[in-house]
């Protein structure tokens, strides 16, 4: 089974990218929507923990990036961008998806 | 008759007469939760009733500062601009946490209205001066 986990809320305000990351298995898919773009663009603990998700691959949806006035060359290595149409692959590409409201 | 207040001598029906030291401080990002849009009117129609409006930007709430926000792609109204318009209805008093700022990554010239960034101890002996707090 691989899994689309999906977060939208800020890691700055609530603690749904990190419990996320921690529950998501070796080959499952992360992408970060709404406010929980600024996880994609952040330093300190937050990038420090995103970086050790071994395994796991992080995803960012560029307009909701764009909305909050952040750019492609600020988000943090490793990490995608896509755009709606890669969020409808991702889903489609994947056994089930999970949001983490 | 006589146990009436009397009238006061500037009856300007534009005059509320009295004004109270009124803080908002707005902490969640844009966009992803109506708060900030919210905050933003509440601040609005306190400057209408003239009233001396502190603004302070802390945690997430920095991000509605943040200069370059294109938000064609999520069919949203990019709210930002008003920030700019704040000057002219009188509030002038905007303040950044140098705190918030700094885990962010961003610094003054991300921001796209001049603000006073301002340390945690600073933020804190402002919102002692303050009547009426909303924190959004």
């Amino acid at each position: 089974m691989t899994v689309l986990h999906t977060v939208n809320k800020s890691p700055f305000e609530r603690n749904s990218l990190e419990t996320c990351i921690d529950h998501a298995t070796d080959g499952s898919a992360v992408l970060l929507i709404e406010d929980a773009v600024l996880g994609a663009v952040a330093a300190g603990d937050i990038a420090a923990r995103i970086k050790a998700a071994n395994g796991i691959k992080i995803y960012v949806l560029g307009p909701d990036l764009a909305a909050r006035g952040m750019t492609i060359d600020l988000v943090i290595d490793g990490i995608d961008v896509v755009d709606y149409g890669g969020f409808v692959d991702l889903a489609a590409t994947h056994d089930t998806v999970h949001a983490w409201m | 008759m006589s146990d009436l207040p009397p009238i006061p001598p500037d009856d300007d029906e534009d005059d509320f007469g009295v004004v109270k030291k009124f803080m908002y401080v707005n902490r969640r990002a844009p966009y992803g939760t109506v708060y900030a849009l919210e905050s933003l009117e509440m601040v609005l129609v306190a400057a209408a009733f003239d009233q001396d409006v502190s603004v302070v930007f802390m945690d997430d709430g920095v991000l509605q500062i943040k200069k370059g926000q294109e938000t064609a792609d999520i069919n949203m109204k990019n709210f930002s601009p008003t920030f700019r318009a704040l000057e002219g209805y009188d509030v002038e008093k905007l303040y950044v946490s140098k705190k918030s700022l700094e885990e962010r990554g961003l610094t003054e010239e991300d921001l796209l209205v001049p603000v006073e960034v301002l340390d945690q101890a600073a933020l804190a002996a402002l919102m002692d001066e303050q009547e009426v707090i909303l924190t959004a």
